[in-house]
């Protein structure tokens, strides 16, 4: 193994493990605060449980996400140290801005989970709203640096360095707006239909639980929401990448010949040397239609562009398909859902079964989805400028912290399921609920 | 004062702040280590009690020193990151097992194995955080970063060893003083005697490794040893830095422990102060200084009003933080009282 492929090994790990947390931190204290709000409202005791077991999962879940996001922090430089000396300057302003949404959401968090009879109900509950509002802001300043990366712009380089730099540009890139709402919803949807999961397997096992059904409606509900709007941005961001990134969408849909009325390739496996994408289900005009809202549009293929200039093609593809995919069931199931809420029903047993099913899918979305922005940026870190092998550290011998960081993330990841587990394991059903602890 | 200057002394108010609150973080961690004595479980218990709350907002100021240095200052960054490869993955595997132990005890069985072997995790990385952040400072100060990468064991000295101790014992000690406090808070006078001795005992051993620290730079950390004796400043910073810790040991002996507390943090507070004015205006040896190591003067600029608006939020949440778990009357101010 290179040093290069280590690195990218490494810092790839790191991120698809942060990334896990990151979300869960930034939609599980709403459902969190929604359940304690609901309990503030109603009194259900029901409701006062579940925040506080909630709580409990986001204590968890949280730090797991603190520590590892310092990790990508230090591992920005340990690992792309050129990278950062050219891009630092540029992207730093919505780093340092995220890094005072973390604070808030650390701070506020800390008298969250510890605060339940040490700060007032107002403060309490105002405390959960912060930590769900600065997560979300967190996700959008970094997200931000990410669009950066994808279509760079607000700076000139010479002699190899920034100059030039007008921040506000740099920090607001052209197809800022796609990027930003795609990442927001994909977390909610994440969290949310992990979540749901796990209630509606509650369900299955004591249908009349009321504590796995107010959680249910309100990890479905948010999660739900943001599946369903998932669509309309998917839409967007195929529209903006089609202008911005031409040959992104060429990678992602398969795409290899410039042309007009051009189909989309539902699944399938591009050839790189055939030039051409086989065994896929082609619908005529579909890709025209989707980039373009033109049934004749042209779309621009990967032959158009310089073959150094690919990305991995085969790979972005079948990540999309995968995103794409897993998107749309979680927004069929979502459907599903509001229809049996509407309806004033409870859910039936077969939805439940492919709720719990589909626990993973939303993460799975969502790694997917992160996999194709960051494999659809290759061969460069910084799209057309800088390339990812010229952005690597000359330092040596990478394939042992790789094995090292492998080993830790393997070790949290376990024991951070076990000890949910645990949480969930222990958690009611139709048994009386315990009395509140804390006077509401 | 350029922005270079504002923002390398933010860096340092940011670096004195990591040190008096995540810094004693650590610290508590290694007074898990080291309780000895019929009470040690108590101790362990009401440390654990002490950092919950607030140790993740303290390990934010590590971030933030990380995000402005790669932001203000980017080609310093990249050298040091090349340079202190492998002291900083250390830091880090450091900072990564001890946030997620402690959390990991708090919510795992209440079974004693089990805590204890948490226990053991939270409380070794917690050594090997700021034993790992004493040598990248100590490192920096003597200028021993490897500028490719190619000699990956450069800081391995005398002095940045020592400095790793010393933080390790600085941040025991201050831990030490602040559970002092806290016990008394809670009306626990057999384990506040318990802290009061142990910070002490630890005092004791920070005075002699600043001592070893301070011989050992004669020869490795020019810049420090200049500091320590010849600069202009060098005098009046080691009467507050002498009397802040006669201050804080006759608090300790006294039983003047909120005096203690606060001599103490001065203490921690100008020892750093006083890296950053011996290494004045170099970021790191006698390399590239603030002003040659600058980004563009505009990211500068936004970066400053950043932390200008940034600071506007963050010190009231940081107080109101502070108020609701540290503080005697806990929230009154800003919410009515917990019924009963």
């Amino acid at each position: 193994m290179t040093d290069l492929l280590a690195a990218r090994w490494l810092f790839g790990l790191s991120l698809a493990f942060h990334i896990v947390f990151a979300a869960i931190g930034v939609a599980m204290p709403l459902f969190m605060v929604l359940a304690e709000w609901r309990w503030r409202r109603t009194g259900d005791a029901v409701l006062l449980d579940l925040a506080r077991r909630w709580a409990r999962g986001t204590a968890i879940l949280f730090a797991v996400g603190a520590v590892s996001g310092t990790v990508i922090s230090f591992e920005l430089g340990l690992l792309w140290p050129r990278f950062m000396a050219l891009a630092g300057p540029v992207i730093g302003l919505p780093f340092a801005l995220e890094g005072f949404a973390f604070f808030a959401e650390a701070i506020f968090l800390g008298i969250y989970l510890y605060g339940w009879d040490r700060a007032g109900p107002r403060l309490h509950l105002l405390s959960g709203v912060v930590v769900a509002a600065s997560g979300a802001v967190s996700a959008f300043f970094v997200t931000l640096a990410n669009a950066w990366m994808a279509v760079p712009a607000g700076f000139t380089v010479r002699d190899g360095a920034a100059t030039d730099v007008r921040p506000l540009v740099a920090m607001f890139p052209p197809g800022w707006p796609h990027e930003v709402l795609h990442v927001l919803l994909s977390t909610y949807i994440a969290t949310g239909f992990g979540v749901a999961g796990i209630h509606a397997l509650g369900l299955l096992r004591r249908p009349s639980s009321a504590f796995h059904r107010a959680a249910l409606r309100i990890a479905l509900g948010v999660g739900g929401v943001a599946a369903l709007l998932m669509p309309f941005s998917g839409d967007l961001s195929a529209r903006q990448v089609a202008r911005l990134q031409p040959e992104k969408l060429a990678a992602l849909e398969g795409q290899f010949e410039t042309e007009r009325s051009a189909p989309l390739h539902v699944g399938g496996l591009p050839d790189v040397e055939r030039g051409e994408t086989r065994f896929a289900i082609e619908i005529p005009y579909g890709l025209s239609l989707l980039a373009f809202h033109d049934p004749h549009a042209e779309v621009k293929g990967l032959l158009a562009f310089p073959r150094d200039t690919w990305p991995p093609v085969a790979r972005v593809h079948v990540a999309f398909q995968v995103m794409v995919g897993t998107g749309s069931l979680l927004a069929l199931l979502a459907a599903l859902h509001f229809l049996v809420v509407l309806r004033g029903r409870e859910h039936p047993r077969p939805l439940l079964r492919a709720l719990v099913l589909a626990t993973p899918l939303g993460v799975v979305a969502l790694e997917a989805g992160w996999l194709v922005t960051e494999w659809g940026r290759q061969p460069f870190t910084v799209w057309g400028l800088l390339r990812t092998a010229d952005s690597v550290t000359p330092v040596a011998g990478l394939g042992l912290p790789l094995a090292g960081f492998t080993l830790l993330y393997l070790f949290l990841a376990v024991v951070t399921v076990r000890l949910l587990g645990r949480q969930v394991a222990s958690a009611p059903g139709e048994e009386a609920a315990p009395e509140p602890e804390v006077a509401r | 004062m350029t922005p270079a200057d504002l923002l390398g002394g933010a860096m340092m108010v940011a670096l004195v702040l990591y040190a008096l609150l995540g810094g004693a973080d650590f610290g508590g961690g290694v007074l898990d280590l080291v309780a000895r004595g019929p009470r040690r479980e108590a101790q362990r218990g009401l440390v654990e009690g002490a950092i919950g709350p607030i140790w993740e907002a303290n390990h934010v100021w590590l971030i933030l020193v990380v995000v402005v240095l790669f932001t203000a200052f980017p080609t310093a960054f990249a050298a040091v990151s090349i340079g202190l490869f492998v002291p900083l993955v250390l830091l880090l595997a450091g900072i990564v097992l001890r946030g997620a132990a402690f959390t990991f005890r708090h919510y795992d069985r209440p079974d004693p194995r089990v805590r204890v072997r948490w226990g053991l995790v939270f409380s070794v990385s917690s050594v090997l955080a700021p034993l790992m952040l004493g040598t990248v400072v100590g490192a920096l100060a003597s200028g021993r970063v490897s500028a490719d990468g190619k000699d990956p064991f450069l800081w391995l000295g005398g002095f940045p060893l020592s400095v790793g101790l010393l933080a390790v014992a600085l941040f025991a000690f201050l831990a030490a003083v602040y559970s002092a406090v806290e016990a008394e808070g809670q009306g626990l006078p057999d384990l506040v005697d318990d802290f009061r001795t142990q910070g002490i005992r630890l005092g004791v051993q920070v005075f002699a490794l600043a001592g070893i620290a301070a011989v050992l730079s004669y020869r490795e950390a020019p810049l420090v040893f200049a500091g320590l004796t010849s600069r202009a400043w060098s005098l009046p910073l080691h009467l507050a830095t002498g009397a802040a810790a006669v201050t804080a040991f006759a608090g300790l002996l006294t039983g003047r422990l909120r005096r203690a507390r606060a001599a103490a943090a001065l203490q921690v507070a100008l020892i750093v102060a006083g890296w950053g004015l011996a290494q004045y205006p170099y970021l790191y040896g006698s390399g590239p200084t603030l002003a040659a190591a600058s980004a563009p003067r505009e990211t500068q600029v936004a970066v400053l009003w950043a932390l200008a608006a940034g600071a506007v939020f963050l010190f009231p949440a940081l107080y109101l933080l502070l108020r609701t778990f540290k503080g005697e009357r806990p929230i009154a101010v800003v919410d009515r009282p917990p019924r009963g």
